[in-house]
């Protein structure tokens, strides 16, 4: 554990070292909550609340970019077989990126919330047990997808485009930048197989309709199993040397760990309420098929 | 030669097609400079990284301090120190957060401002790592190497790329831990390097050690013979050299030519008249007794840098 806090103590300092970083972990995520807010949302209370769960969504989600993009550089400028050579589990280094991630981001998510209470006079964030939760499981799970990312790409261009396109499908389909229900129904559609979907779902339900963790154990569940497996995947695959080869399987198992979401998508888009809530939410009226709020905003 | 604290039998490396080490072995004794000598490519960093636990070898034996490199790594990596050649640390990481951070890695540590202060670079702790220059980044290799005060040092290539005056401080820095009994095994492919700093010495080529012994044991295997360097006013032809009297071969090298005498006096007799009948002026003239280069010359037929 010492290790591990060591290697997260050091991440965190030379992160916020990296002016890039604080553009697009600070900056970008506050200009996004002023434009949502102010624009989108009008500066009502009650409309801001409901664009919080995509604001906190899209700070959460970009930890993966950041997190896969130093641990490719480190092994291509051989500074992981500098680590190699001391005592260290590939479970630490990993697990420090992750733990590193919880205290370089959680201050942007507080940061927002306090904006979005004393700017915008948003006076409930609904239940902020769940809220807080699904802030901490989207970490995790992020930060997880972008060292499964790390562990199959061999230079920092391949990275990149990877990184992008993950970023731009995770971000326009599910209900992050534009509210789902807004979309083209196949679209829609497609966005129950994403991750991102389930987070942005789980912290709007979470703020709009105050749900506690039970109400949303769908998305509590698949984003902790999802971010489980890619962690166990990531580790699996982790490699310290530049030269280092990709098992021939790698790829594929980089593919598995998005199983949760594949076996949720398919039930989803047969049983599931998540399509339905998500319109309610827009039309601020619930529909028959979605969850009754506890309490009304 | 009895308990050594470094054990290497046999051992094999292949890279896909390339057989980089070839059945090498040899030994270590506690306190014992080690240097492994050979060209770029002979195998001496596979060697190296296979007995620090960085590759995993495809035969025979390794040992360091009774431990096996891939059943013990993380003992192991307690019990060593060691300089990568190919290496970095995060641009934005501090030096003395970085020797800090390294000994908190381990148990058995050394303070890490004594050995900023003993490395030279307790001026630059609040530096950047990618302010350093060359020679301040290999210094703070080294201090991080013996952090964790450790039992056999490992250097790979310690001032491969550093200017002459750099170097001198890394000889320098590897005289006084030898000084202190400390036990290290380095690669090089410098002459200079391994007479001045080894104990003893394995020269190594397409993988495998082709001699091994002190410096001076090397040297005198070599067949007797004086090196004489010429530089001479006009070109003139090897062959015409090799077949002076005492002359038992003869090279051109940089422009100058290298004679291996087994008498030397009849040799620069002979020399000079040649010169005289060929209206050839002597430049220059210098008498030496074999280098390691020479053994090297001697064994593969190629220059060690070749």
């Amino acid at each position: 554990m010492r290790t591990i806090l060591t290697l997260a103590s050091m991440r965190i300092r030379i992160t916020l070292r990296n002016k890039a970083f604080l553009f697009f972990s600070l900056v970008m995520p506050m200009g996004l909550f002023f434009a949502f807010c102010g624009i989108l949302a009008g500066g009502k209370p009650e409309k801001v609340a409901y664009w919080m769960g995509p604001i906190l969504s899209f700070t959460v989600m970009g930890t993966f970019w950041g997190l896969s993009v130093q641990l490719v550089t480190w092994r291509e400028q051989g500074i992981l077989r500098r680590f190699r050579l001391a005592p260290i589990p590939a479970s630490s280094m990993i697990g420090s990126s992750i733990l590193a991630n919880y205290v370089l981001i959680l201050p942007t998510v507080v940061l927002q919330l306090v904006l979005a209470r004393f700017i915008y006079h948003v006076t409930s964030f609904g239940n902020l047990f769940s809220v807080i939760a699904f802030v901490i499981l989207g970490i995790t799970s992020f930060g997880a997808m972008g060292l499964v990312v790390a562990s199959v790409t061999n230079t920092m261009q391949e990275t990149q485009i990877i990184n992008q396109l993950l970023w731009f499908a995770l971000i326009f389909v599910s209900g992050v930048t534009v509210p789902l229900a807004a979309l083209p129904h196949m679209v829609q559609r497609i966005g129950l197989f994403l991750p991102s979907t389930y987070l942005v779902s789980g912290l709007q339900r979470a703020i709009v309709y105050r749900q506690n963790m039970l109400s949303l154990s769908v998305e509590v569940v698949s984003l902790a199993s999802w971010a489980a497996l890619a962690f166990f995947i990531s580790s699996q695959l982790f490699r310290w040397e530049p030269e280092a080869k990709l098992p021939r399987n790698a790829k594929l198992w980089a593919v598995a760990t998005i199983l949760p979401f594949i076996l949720l998508g398919i039930w989803e888009n047969h049983n599931g309420k998540l399509l339905s809530t998500a319109a309610a939410m827009v039309s601020d009226r619930p529909t028959k098929n979605a969850p009754v709020p506890e309490k009304a905003q | 030669m009895s308990n050594p604290i470094l054990l290497v039998e046999n051992l094999e490396k292949h890279y896909e097609d390339v057989h980089a080490v070839r059945g090498v072995s040899f030994s270590v004794e506690e306190g014992e400079v080690f240097g492994l000598l050979g060209p770029n490519g002979a195998g001496k960093t596979s060697t190296i990284e296979v007995i620090e636990g960085l590759r995993l070898p495809d035969g025979g034996r390794v040992s360091v301090c009774g431990l096996d490199p891939q059943i013990n790594p993380n003992e192991l990596k307690s019990e060593i120190g060691a300089t990568l050649q190919a290496t970095s640390l995060p641009d934005k990481l501090r030096v003395g957060e970085a020797i800090r951070m390294f000994a908190g890695f381990y148990k058995r540590k050394r303070s890490p401002d004594e050995l900023l202060n003993r490395f030279g670079l307790a001026e630059k702790r609040n530096s950047f790592y990618n302010q350093l220059s060359g020679g301040q980044k290999q210094r703070l290799a080294l201090a991080m190497a013996l952090v964790n005060d450790p039992r056999v040092l490992f250097l790979d290539e310690p001032t491969a790329g550093l200017d002459p005056q750099v170097r001198r401080e890394i000889y320098t820095i590897i005289e006084e831990l030898k000084a202190e009994k400390k036990t290290i095994v380095l690669t090089t492919h410098y002459i200079e390097e391994a007479e001045r700093l080894c104990d003893r010495v394995a020269i190594i080529d397409h993988g495998k050690v082709i001699a091994a012994g002190t410096p001076r044991e090397l040297k005198q295997s070599s067949a007797n013979t004086t090196r004489v360097e010429v530089r001479l006013s006009k070109p003139v032809s090897d062959g015409a050299l090799k077949n002076l009297d005492g002359v038992v071969d003869a090279r051109e090298v940089d422009g100058a030519y290298v004679l291996h005498c087994q008498r030397t006096a009849p040799a620069i007799v002979a020399l000079v008249k040649h010169l005289e009948v060929e209206n050839n002026e002597l430049v220059s003239l210098e008498i030496a007794t074999p280098s390691l280069e020479d053994v090297f010359i001697e064994l593969t037929g190629r220059r060690l840098r070749d």
